[in-house]
C-alpha cells in the first residue's frame, strides 16, 4: 500500500467519481443515462457501427469525436474478415469495464497500478448457431477472464480489485444477468 | 380510553431498543411511556422460527443497568430465553409499558407529537421510532412470476417444517436467516436449493473464540457510522452467516454443501415458470472470502497488538468456499422438484403509521446516528448501523440510547429557551 494517496495516480480523477455519485445521489433524474450505436450492413457478414452521441446528465451529449466498428466473421465461416466477429466485441467490451473498474477502484484504495492485463476466453459450441442441435445454446458456453495484475498492494487487495470491480460492471451485470430486449423493424 | 393523554416523550416499542431509551430517560428524569403494540419483546415472542437462537453469545446481551447473570456465558439464548431476558428487564428498570396498545398515527403538532393508537392520543413532545427493523419480510418483484402451484412462505411466517410441502425448497438469500433455515429444511430430508447473492462469510469460533468476542474487543462493533467510508453502503450489508448452537459449528455455504444443499447464484429474472439465475456466484464467493480474510487480519493485527497471541489459538485461514464448475444459469419451477420457495430476502420496518414527511425517495427515514433529520424531536433507534456497526444487536442499544437520549434532553432544553 502507498503511504499518501497524493503519490497514487492510475489516471483516474477519483474526487470527481465520488463528487457525480454525491451529485446524482441528490438528482437521481440525472442519472438516467441512454447509450446509443447505429449500424450498416456492408456486405456479406460485415457491418460497420458508430458510436456518437449519448443521453445523460439530463441533456444530450456527445463523444469528443465518431468511433467507429467494423465487424465480420473470419474465412473459415467463408467471410471477408473485415473486422473482429461480434462475439469478440462482447469479450472486449467486458474486458474494458472490468478493467477501467479495477482502476478506479484502486484509486480509491490508494492502490498503485503498474500494470493490468487481461486475457478472455469465451467457449462456444457453434452447433447452436448453425441449428445443428437446439439444445445447445446459441451464445457463450462460459466465459473466462484471467488478469495478471503488477500494483503495489498484496495478492488478496489485488484480487479484491478485481471481484469489487465485477460487482460495479455494468457489462458483467449485461453478460450475467438477463436483459429485455425489444427489436422492431421499420 | 379515549382521553388524551400528556408525557414529555413518547416511545414506540417495548423491546430491547425501546427499553434501553427508557432506561436513559429515566435516569435523566424524563416522564416518557412506552407504547407496545403487544407485549414486552413482541416481535420476539411472535415473528420468529422456533429454533432461533440469537446469533450472540449470553454475555454479549448487556443493557443499561442490565446483563447476563448465568453460568452459560459463552452459550446462545432460544426465544424463550430472549423474550425472559427483556421481560425481567422491563421489571427491573420499571419500565412505564403501556401493552396492548397499537400505534395508528404520528403526526407533527405546533409544539411536538400526537400519538395516537387504540387505546387513546398521547400528546408528547418528542418520540422515539423503536418498533423494530424487521416487521416486514422484504420479497422481490420476481416473485410475481413464480408458478402458482409453489406455495410461498417469509420468515416470519415460517415456524418449522411442518409447515413445509415434502419435495425441494428454493430458499432465496444466504445471510444468517437463509443460511439457518436453508439448514433446518435439508437436515429435514427436503433437498434445498439455496439461492446466493452478496453475503458475508465468518467463522462461529476463530482461535478458540468466539468471532463476537473478537469483533467485539477489536472495537470493530463500536465503529462508528461517521466514521465509516460509506455509511449508506454499511446499513445495507447482509447479516453475518451465523448461528447460534451448542456445538459452536460454523454456518457458511461450505457447510450448507457438505449436507447436500445445491447452491445457484442470485435469482435475477423469472420467465415461463423458469427462474432465471445471475452468472456472478463465483464472484458472490470470492468476495465474502475475502472479506472474511480482511476481518481475520484486523482480528490478528489486534491479538499481536494487545499481547494476545500466547493465549489464543494459533492463526487459522478457512478454505475458499467451494462453487462447481458451471453452477446452473436456470431453474425450472414447473417440474415439481421445487415445490416451496423461501424468501429470506431480508427485512424492512413498518413505518405506516408514521404521518410525519421524513421518509427519502426509497422509503427510508433520513437520519443522523437516530436524529430524524426533518422531525426535531424524533428519534430512530435499532436500525442497521444506526449509530455504530452493533446498532441493530441487542448489545448495541445502550451506547444508542445514552447518545440519544442526551441529544433529546439537549433538544428540550434549547426549546424550552427559544419558547
Amino acid at each position: 500500500m502507498s503511504s499518501s494517496e497524493s503519490s497514487v495516480d492510475n489516471g483516474v480523477n477519483v474526487e470527481a467519481l465520488l463528487g457525480a455519485r454525491e451529485a446524482l445521489s441528490e438528482a437521481p433524474a440525472a442519472a438516467q443515462f441512454t447509450w446509443r450505436a447505429t449500424n450498416e450492413w456492408k456486405n456479406g457478414t460485415h457491418s460497420h457501427s458508430e458510436v456518437k452521441g449519448f443521453f445523460g446528465l439530463g441533456e444530450e451529449q456527445q463523444h469528443k469525436s465518431t468511433f467507429t466498428y467494423d465487424v465480420d466473421h473470419p474465412e473459415i465461416f467463408a467471410s471477408e474478415d473485415l473486422g473482429a466477429t461480434p462475439v469478440e466485441v462482447v469479450l472486449v467490451g467486458l474486458a474494458s469495464c472490468l478493467t477501467a473498474g479495477v482502476a478506479a477502484i484502486a484509486q480509491h484504495r490508494d492502490i498503485q497500478l503498474n500494470s493490468v492485463k487481461a486475457t478472455l476466453e469465451g467457449s462456444m459450441d457453434i452447433a447452436g448457431i448453425l441449428g445443428i442441435d437446439a439444445d445447445v445454446r446459441n451464445g457463450f458456453g462460459g466465459i473466462t477472464v484471467h488478469y495478471d495484475i503488477d500494483a503495489d498492494a498484496t495478492l488478496d487487495e489485488i484480487k479484491a480489485l478485481v471481484a469489487q470491480s465485477q460487482k460495479r460492471s455494468a457489462v458483467y451485470d449485461i453478460v450475467t444477468n438477463p436483459t429485455n430486449v425489444t427489436v422492431e423493424v421499420n | 380510553m379515549s382521553s388524551v393523554r400528556s408525557v414529555t416523550t413518547v416511545i414506540i416499542g417495548a423491546g430491547h431498543a425501546g427499553l434501553a431509551m427508557s432506561r436513559c430517560l429515566a435516569e435523566r428524569s424524563i416522564d416518557h411511556v412506552l407504547l407496545e403494540r403487544g407485549e414486552v419483546a413482541n416481535s420476539w415472542r411472535t415473528e420468529r422460527w422456533d429454533s432461533l437462537r440469537l446469533l450472540t453469545p449470553n454475555w454479549q446481551s448487556r443493557l443499561p443497568g442490565f446483563g447476563y447473570e448465568g453460568n452459560d456465558p459463552d452459550g446462545f439464548r432460544n426465544m424463550a430465553e430472549t423474550i425472559d431476558f427483556l421481560g425481567r428487564y422491563a421489571e427491573i428498570i420499571s419500565a412505564p409499558v403501556q401493552t396492548h396498545t397499537t400505534v395508528t398515527s404520528v403526526r407533527r403538532t405546533d409544539t411536538g407529537y400526537t400519538v395516537a393508537t387504540d387505546q387513546g392520543e398521547w400528546q408528547c413532545r418528542t418520540v422515539v421510532l423503536a418498533a423494530g427493523a424487521c416487521n416486514i419480510a422484504k420479497v422481490p418483484a420476481v416473485a410475481e412470476g413464480v408458478p402458482a402451484g409453489i406455495s410461498m412462505i417469509t420468515p416470519l411466517q415460517y415456524r418449522n417444517v411442518d409447515q413445509l410441502n415434502r419435495g425441494g425448497v428454493l430458499v432465496v438469500g444466504a445471510a444468517a436467516t437463509g443460511a439457518q433455515l436453508a439448514q433446518e429444511i435439508q437436515l429435514s430430508g427436503r433437498p434445498v436449493t439455496l439461492s446466493v447473492g452478496e453475503h458475508v462469510r465468518v467463522p462461529r469460533v476463530y482461535r478458540g473464540r468466539d468471532i463476537k468476542w473478537w469483533m467485539d474487543r477489536a472495537g470493530v462493533m463500536d465503529e462508528r457510522y461517521d466514521e465509516v467510508d460509506d455509511i449508506n453502503r454499511a446499513r445495507r450489508v447482509a447479516s453475518l452467516q451465523l448461528t447460534g448452537s451448542d456445538e459452536r459449528a460454523t454456518l457458511d455455504l461450505n457447510s450448507l454443501t457438505d449436507i447436500g444443499v445445491k447452491l445457484v447464484g442470485r435469482i435475477a429474472g423469472m420467465n415461463d415458470g423458469k427462474a432465471q439465475i445471475s452468472g456472478s456466484l463465483r464472484n458472490m464467493c470470492a468476495l465474502a472470502d475475502l472479506k472474511m480474510g480482511r476481518l481475520l487480519d484486523t482480528i490478528d493485527e489486534w491479538a499481536t497488538e494487545t499481547g494476545l497471541d500466547g493465549e489464543v489459538d494459533p492463526v487459522e485461514r478457512f478454505a475458499p468456499t467451494n462453487v462447481e464448475a458451471s453452477p446452473p444459469l436456470g431453474l425450472d419451477l414447473t417440474t415439481g422438484e421445487i415445490r416451496t420457495i423461501l424468501w429470506a430476502t431480508g427485512f424492512r420496518p413498518d413505518l405506516s403509521w408514521l404521518d410525519v414527511p421524513v421518509l427519502d425517495r426509497k422509503g427510508q427515514i433520513r437520519h443522523d446516528g437516530g436524529v430524524v433529520v426533518d422531525a426535531p424531536g424524533m428519534y430512530l433507534m435499532g436500525m442497521q448501523f444506526l449509530r455504530r456497526r452493533k446498532s441493530s444487536l441487542i448489545d448495541g442499544a445502550g451506547d444508542d440510547a445514552r447518545d440519544l437520549s442526551d441529544h433529546l434532553v439537549g433538544y428540550l432544553a434549547g426549546a424550552k429557551v427559544t419558547a
